[in-house]
């Protein structure tokens, strides 16, 4: 991660997130693999190792792997069958497929020399932007123009409807932002700290405290890469509550 | 970490090369959000196909078998229960019966033994008053002829008499007057 030399400290906290081509070359197409790539498909290798190989004994005593499917399969089903309802179980394999991805993404960014997919905001925003038009659709489906009861506060006074109605609308239409802006926010403040932190190793008189302070941001990103990547979920299942059940 | 923080601020102030190389965003560089959002996509979907064919059936099946499995153990648990009370109820039940059983025999025997009692010693009553019945005959025999002797006694003692005084006893008067006495 830290790009050090010699005697002159240079800092670029930003240089982790750069994209490369992954085969050489200079342009990065639509269809170029690149480093992001890479990471992208070793997620996709952690979750197939969990999911699939684990759970492939199918016992009814399960080995360690299975368990541990199976605590992340409780995790998720528990959150969308507590919040969205039953009706929202149709949709847990969605669910679990953006909780899956997020938290194999958070945790593989934190190996050392790798890449933090999540802190992408092409990543997340395209992430936020499918779960907001996907519950928008879900919503006008179910309930057709019903849906926009959501907005109608029926438990305030008539007069401030309107108005409160005015402020739902635009808070609506703000979820994706903040939506993928937290995790990309996170994910991105978490590594850039780390990397400043490594930089100033290469002082022989801070290193003792930039390594212990390497060692206590490590941890507390390790916390946030879980948290956030439940947070994500959490949002989800809740935008997924309010376009089934609209009327609150 | 206080001390580190002051020095990334003191640093970031005297070098330049922070604001020229490092300032620039990758995640602004819209340029390759297309890339990003195509691989994304093929990533969501292989993962998403992963799941919802193999991965998520399958863990929903072994967790649903476990439960069935789970509650057919309670199930046959409370069955395995319930029958080793009835077994407790059925041998006390017998232990009942034994006993009250026992007790008859008890009773049985008892009584028989009291009737083989009673036979022996009424048997033996009946021997008891034969003897007596016989030894009082003897007593009565013993009696007469002693009473027979005191007379004999008696008759020669007053024959002796009249002799001695001199008279001529005739045998006959004596023993008439002997008897006229004992009766008297």
């Amino acid at each position: 991660m830290a790009a050090e030399q010699g005697s002159s400290l240079a800092i670029h906290p930003m240089a982790q997130f750069a994209m490369k081509p992954l085969f050489g070359g200079d342009t990065i197409h639509w269809y170029t693999p690149t480093n992001q790539t890479l990471w992208m498909a070793i997620a996709i290798l952690g979750v197939f190792l969990l999911l699939v190989v684990g759970s492939r004994g199918r016992a009814v005593i399960p080995s360690r792997a299975q368990s541990v499917a199976e605590v992340a399969y409780g995790f998720v089903y528990k959150m969308v069958e507590d919040i969205a309802g039953k009706d929202g179980l149709k949709f847990f394999p969605y669910v679990m497929t953006i909780f899956m991805f997020v938290v194999f993404a958070n945790m593989l960014s934190l190996i050392p020399a790798s890449f933090a997919t999540t802190s992408h905001f092409a990543i997340t925003g395209t992430l936020a932007l499918l779960v907001f038009f996907s519950v928008t659709i879900i919503g006008f489906v179910r309930h057709g123009l019903g849906f926009l009861g959501l907005f109608w506060v029926t438990a305030a006074p008539l007069p401030l409807r309107p108005f409160l109605a005015l402020i739902e609308v635009i808070s609506y239409f703000v979820r994706p932002v903040s939506h993928s802006i937290r995790l990309g926010g996170n994910m991105m403040a978490g590594h850039a700290v780390l990397e400043v932190f490594a930089a100033f190793a290469a002082i022989a008189l801070i290193s003792p405290l930039s390594v212990i302070g390497i060692a206590a941001m490590y941890a507390l990103e390790l916390l946030v890469a879980f948290v956030q990547a439940y947070v994500f979920t959490i949002l989800t299942v809740v935008y997924l509550k309010d376009a089934l059940h609209p009327h609150h | 970490m206080s001390t580190a923080a002051a020095a990334v601020s003191q640093h970031a102030a005297d070098a330049p090369t922070l604001a020229t190389e490092g300032a620039a965003m990758p995640q602004l560089d819209f340029a390759t959000y297309p890339n990003q959002i195509f691989w994304l996509a093929v990533a969501l979907v292989i993962i998403y196909l992963m799941l919802s064919r193999i991965a998520l059936p399958r863990i929903g099946a072994v967790l649903a078998e476990r439960k069935g499995t789970i509650t057919n153990d309670i199930a046959a648990a409370e069955e395995l229960k319930m029958k080793a009370q009835e077994a407790e109820k059925a041998y006390n039940q017998a232990l009942a019966d034994a006993r009250s059983e026992a007790s008859r025999i008890v009773g049985e025997a008892r009584a028989e033994i009291q009737a083989d009692l009673d036979a022996a010693m009424a048997e033996a009553d009946a021997e008891i008053a034969a003897k007596q019945a016989e030894a009082e005959g003897r007593i009565a025999e013993i009696r007469a002829s002693a009473v027979e002797s005191v007379t004999e006694v008696a008759k020669d003692t007053a024959k002796e008499l009249v002799a001695a005084l001199g008279g001529k006893a005739d045998a006959r008067s004596v023993t008439a007057a002997v008897n006229q006495r004992l009766k008297g």
